[in-house]
C-alpha cells in the first residue's frame, strides 16, 4: 500500500519533469544558450593561453586552478571527517558505552 | 507531435531524470542504510550526466586541440570541467556516510532502520 | 578472499595499472585524462592489494603515514606552485606570465604549471583514496 503510494507519487513528479523538460533548448544544438561567449574564449584562446591542447585541462588547471584548490581542501577534509568518526581519540571505547 | 518531438531531441536530459526518480525510489521505500547511499548515488550520478548532458554538441569532437587541423567543432567543455567538483564532493559524502553506518552497526548491530527505531523506543521507554 | 586466482592475477595485473596510471596523469594536458582519473586509477591499484592479499601487505607498500605525509605534501606543493605567481608580480596561480617554461603544443613538457599542477593533483587523489578507504577497513 506504502509502496504503491511512493510509485505513484514518483510517476507523478517524474511527468512533471519531464513536461518541463521539452520546453527546454533542443540537446545537442550549437544555438544553445549554454554555448555562449564563455565557451567560445576558451575554444579559441586556450592555446594561445597556455600551450595545452586539452582544453579541459586547461581550464580546470589554469583558468580555473583556484576552483581545483577549493576541491583539494574538499578532499583534505572528508579525510578529516572520516579519520574523526572512525578513529577514537578520546580515551576507551568500553568507556563511552557506560555514559 | 511537437511533444514526441522534444522528448526524441531531448532524450538525454529525460534519461537523467528517470535515473534521478530511480534513486529517489531506493532512498525512500528501502530501510537498509547500505541502500539509501547506493540510491543517493544513483541520483548524483543522473545530475552529472544532465549536467554533460547540457554540453553536447552534435557531431562535435571532444575538446581536444588537433593544431594541424583549422576547421574543428568542439563540444563545450565548461561542463565538463566543472562538475568535477560534483565528483570529489560525491566521493565526501559517500565516505561520510559509510563511516558513519560502520558506528551505527558497531553500537546497534544492524543498519536496518526500522530494527534501529524500534531498539530507540524500547531505550527511551524503559 | 583467500583464492589463488585471484591473489595471481593481482600480482600479475597491478604493475600495468600503476604504469596506466601514471601515462594518464603525466598526459594529462595533451591527451584525455587528468590529475583525477589518473589518481583514481592509482589509488584503485592500491585498494585491489588491500582486498586481495589483505590489509597488512598494501600498508607495506604504503603505510599510513607515508599517505598521510604525500596527501598534505601534494596540496603544500599546489600552494608554492601559486606563490610563485605572486613573487613574479601577477596574480596567485597565473602562468604564463610567471615565467614558467611554455614549450612547444603537444610536447609532454610544455604548458608551464600545467603538468606541475596535474601531478599534484594526481598524487593528492591517489593518497586520498587509500587513506579513506584504509580508514575504513581498519579495524581498531
Amino acid at each position: 500500500m506504502k509502496k504503491i503510494f511512493f510509485i505513484m507519487t514518483l510517476v507523478l513528479l517524474w511527468g512533471l519533469m519531464v513536461a518541463s523538460i521539452v520546453q527546454m533548448p533542443t540537446s545537442g544544438d550549437i544555438e544553445n544558450p549554454s554555448y555562449n561567449i564563455t565557451t567560445h574564449y576558451y575554444i579559441n584562446k586556450s592555446i594561445r593561453d597556455t600551450n595545452a591542447p586539452n582544453i579541459v585541462s586547461a581550464i580546470i588547471n589554469d583558468y580555473r586552478a583556484f576552483d581545483t584548490l577549493g576541491e583539494a581542501t574538499v578532499l583534505f577534509i572528508s579525510i578529516i571527517a572520516g579519520s574523526s568518526v572512525m578513529k577514537n581519540t578520546y580515551g576507551n571505547k568500553k568507556e563511552k558505552k557506560v555514559d | 507531435m511537437e511533444i514526441l518531438r522534444g522528448i526524441v531531441d531531448n532524450i538525454n536530459y529525460i534519461g537523467a531524470l528517470t535515473l534521478f526518480v530511480i534513486g529517489l525510489y531506493t532512498v525512500l521505500t528501502h530501510a537498509n542504510l547500505l541502500k539509501k547511499v547506493i540510491g543517493i548515488n544513483i541520483m548524483e550520478t543522473s545530475i552529472f550526466l544532465f549536467f554533460v548532458s547540457i554540453g553536447y554538441l552534435r557531431s562535435a569532437e571532444s575538446p581536444i586541440i588537433d593544431p594541424t587541423r583549422a576547421d574543428q567543432v568542439f563540444v563545450n567543455p565548461l561542463p565538463s570541467a566543472l562538475i568535477l567538483t560534483g565528483i570529489v564532493v560525491a566521493l565526501s559524502v559517500t565516505v561520510y556516510s559509510l563511516s558513519l553506518i560502520i558506528k551505527i552497526y558497531e553500537e546497534y548491530g544492524t543498519i536496518d532502520l526500522n530494527e534501529i527505531m524500534e531498539m530507540r523506543g524500547n531505550l527511551s521507554d524503559g | 578472499m583467500d583464492d589463488l586466482i585471484v591473489r595471481t592475477v593481482t600480482k600479475w595485473i597491478v604493475p600495468f595499472i600503476q604504469v596506466y596510471g601514471i601515462f594518464i596523469i603525466l598526459h594529462g594536458h595533451i591527451s584525455p585524462g587528468g590529475g583525477f582519473s589518473g589518481g583514481a586509477v592509482l589509488g584503485s591499484s592500491i585498494i585491489l592489494i588491500t582486498l586481495s592479499l589483505g590489509y597488512k601487505k598494501a600498508s607495506g607498500i604504503i603505510s599510513h603515514n607515508t599517505s598521510a605525509l604525500l596527501e598534505s605534501g601534494s596540496i603544500i606543493w599546489y600552494v608554492l606552485i601559486g606563490i610563485v605567481g605572486i613573487i613574479s608580480g601577477n596574480n596567485f596561480l597565473t602562468n604564463r606570465g610567471s615565467g614558467f617554461y611554455m614549450g612547444e603544443v603537444g610536447d609532454v613538457i610544455s604548458s608551464g604549471m600545467i603538468p606541475l599542477i596535474t601531478v599534484a593533483i594526481g598524487i593528492k587523489v591517489a593518497s586520498t583514496v587509500i587513506t579513506l578507504f584504509h580508514t575504513i577497513i581498519e579495524e581498531d
